[in-house]
């Protein structure tokens, strides 16, 4: 061990009192920092999740076109005054092609198609308007694990059944419907058609609840008086969500369907998930400075208490580089043993959390070990550190030892 | 041989107004001499000690260590300079209070690097057992008296065996019992070790005891 680090420990070992009070600010600052960090992606990936379980990645489907207002070729006379939408079918042509070319694409998981049709869910004279999904269930259910939010009655019992059908807990609770019950729906085109209840399901968004049903792909496609090619929606799944917008674009220009990724569609979510960041990452942040202030003041302190000692070692031959190296080891240290403390201390919290019931959908308390988060935390930490050791010591390293010998 | 030498050294201080506080001083110390600096208070006398200690190096004139032109020297130079060749004590013994004698000692040799740790130790051993504190080496220095801390303080200046060795009024603080034993050591040193000695001291009785007296009176040397 050199003497420079062999000085340092002495004072650390020496003032045992405040070096214990310094290394405790590290390990709160460096906890709370990757507790906090973690739970924020805890919360984002369960809010992800639950968003998945009712929209897909992305969604392919044909967008209402405005008619073009012809232009004359100097482009100031218009011939059409009010644009409006071209009255056209919202279908996609030829789905399977479709589908066959964007299964074709890189990342892409699942493709599925999809036929959604307004709906009224009629009992005796009561009536509930609502959103009847056709489906391949299979597919559906690996896209949005449709199983895992059915309360009563299964889903294998929709797959082939043309006249299965799953509905909303909040539609099975309004015209008290239970499974094996019938239910008459009739389409916006008009269609009556009684279906029987294979399952409810029970999500966390109580307006999908009380409106949703699912029912087999053709069935939606005969309430609609259309064909088996009939399709409005293909949904997307894709192996990295956060891709989504970019793979979006690529089918967009691919299939020439409008495209939409999950974060355009949830753009409200979206905007609230990027407000807890910067809020989480402020307060974060701020913890493990306030931590770095501790360690700044401490050494302050015992640089104001070791004056003399600076002075003498000058004056035996210590250079500047040499007090600084002192006292930097110093922070470092107590830098170091409150980053391993405040590791240990994080990884305590973020269990004892992931034992907390916080119930709905969510379940237990969402906050997993995030390495990257631990490694930031300790770089920060880190630096956070050397520069609350680093500014006090070039203090000291610039004392001039004739002064204080004068006083 | 000359050791030390200043030349024409004048030193002003700014605050709060200007005052030449040396005025042109120029002396040679040979090597081996026991030299005191003496002067009333206010004389420049500890203000010329610190700048031929190269601590302060804020005067114009010459000043010439071992053959070395200190001026040109940048404030590292003159750390390593001071380390190898300059030994300290001060009035108030400035031990470092939470090491031990012996670590104490050991501070500027270790600085030095030029011996493995197992030498550094055997030798600021040896130090403090010439200077009767063998039995003291283990414990910290601020459980030590007033005499033995300065007779620490003396071993430290000693251990890596520097041309010259530098007292700020080394006895200030003793009484004359142990003023006697400082003494004594510092004309042991440089008799028979030749190393040199520059003190400064306002103890008369000191001073008319050392090889050579400077006398320091408003900036101007007196008597040489």
């Amino acid at each position: 061990m050199n003497i420079n680090a062999q000085i340092a420990k002495t004072y650390i070992v020496t003032n045992k009192k405040l070096t214990g009070v310094a290394v405790a600010g590290v390990v709160l600052g460096m906890s709370i920092y990757i507790f906090m960090n973690s739970m924020l992606m805890g919360f984002d990936k369960s809010s992800s999740k639950s968003i998945f379980k009712s929209s897909p990645h992305i969604r392919v489907y044909k967008d209402d076109e405005i008619s073009k207002p012809l232009v004359n070729s100097n482009g100031k006379q218009m011939l059409l005054s009010n644009p409006k939408i071209v009255p056209s079918k919202n279908t996609i042509i030829n789905p399977a092609q479709v589908i066959t070319s964007i299964q074709s694409m890189k990342d892409v998981q699942i493709v599925t198609a999809q036929v959604n049709a307004n709906i009224f869910y009629n009992s005796g004279k009561s009536q509930i308007t609502g959103l009847c999904s056709g489906i391949n269930p299979e597919e559906a259910n690996r896209m949005y694990s449709i199983s895992s939010t059915i309360v009563e009655g299964n889903l294998e019992a929709l797959k082939g059944n043309p006249n299965g059908i799953l509905i909303g807990s909040g539609v099975s609770e309004k015209m008290s419907l239970r499974v094996n019950d019938y239910v008459n729906i009739t389409s916006s085109k008009g269609v009556n058609k009684a279906f029987k209840i294979v399952g409810i399901f029970k999500t966390s968004n109580s307006v999908i609840d009380k409106s949703k049903s699912y029912v087999n792909i053709l069935s939606a496609q005969q309430l609609l008086k259309e064909g088996n090619v009939y399709v409005t929606d293909i949904n997307v799944n894709i192996s990295n969500p956060d891709d989504a917008e970019k793979i979006a674009t690529l089918i967009a220009a691919r299939t020439n369907y409008k495209a939409e990724g999950w974060k355009q569609a949830n753009e409200t979510l979206m905007a609230a998930q990027r407000m807890r960041k910067i809020i989480i990452t402020f307060v974060s942040t701020t913890i493990l400075l306030v931590a770095g202030f501790g360690i700044y003041n401490i050494l302050n302190m015992t640089i104001t208490q070791k004056i003399n000692d600076i002075a003498i070692l000058k004056a035996m031959g210590f250079k500047g580089k040499d007090v600084i190296r002192i006292f930097v080891t110093q922070a470092v240290t107590v830098g170091v043993m409150g980053v391993i403390g405040g590791m240990i201390m994080a990884t305590v919290i973020i269990t004892l959390l992931q034992h907390v019931y916080v119930g709905g959908d969510i379940g237990y308390f969402p906050i997993t070990y995030e390495v990257t988060k631990y490694i930031q935390g300790v770089v920060v930490g880190m630096i956070i550190t050397f520069f609350a050791g680093y500014i006090p010591a070039k203090k000291a390293a610039n004392i001039d030892p004739v002064e204080i010998f004068r006083k | 041989m000359k050791i030390l030498e200043s030349k024409s050294i004048s030193k002003y201080f700014t605050d709060p107004v200007e005052f030449q506080v040396l005025k042109n001083i120029s002396f040679d110390v040979n090597k081996g001499e026991f030299m005191t600096l003496v002067g009333k208070s206010g004389s420049g006398k500890s203000t010329l000690l610190y700048v031929l200690s190269t601590m302060d190096t804020d005067y114009s004139g010459e000043l010439i260590i071992d053959g070395q032109v200190t001026g040109k020297l940048s404030k590292d130079e003159l750390a390593g300079l001071r380390n190898e060749k300059i030994g300290f004590v001060f009035q108030f013994h400035y031990l470092l209070s939470d090491f031990t004698s012996l670590q104490n000692v050991m501070l500027p040799a270790l600085k030095l690097g030029k011996l493995s740790h197992q030498e550094i130790e055997e030798k600021a051993y040896q130090k403090l057992a010439m200077l009767g504190l063998s039995d003291q080496a283990m414990k910290l220095s601020s459980k030590l008296s007033g005499g033995q801390q300065q007779r620490v303080a003396i071993a430290r200046a000693l251990i890596n065996d520097p041309l010259i060795i530098m007292g700020d009024e080394p006895t200030g603080n003793l009484d004359s019992k142990n003023t006697r034993i400082v003494f004594d050591i510092f004309q042991e040193l440089s008799k028979n070790y030749g190393q040199t000695i520059i003190a400064v001291t306002h103890d008369d009785d000191f001073a008319s005891k050392s090889d050579r007296i400077v006398e320091l009176k408003d900036g101007e040397v007196i008597r040489s």
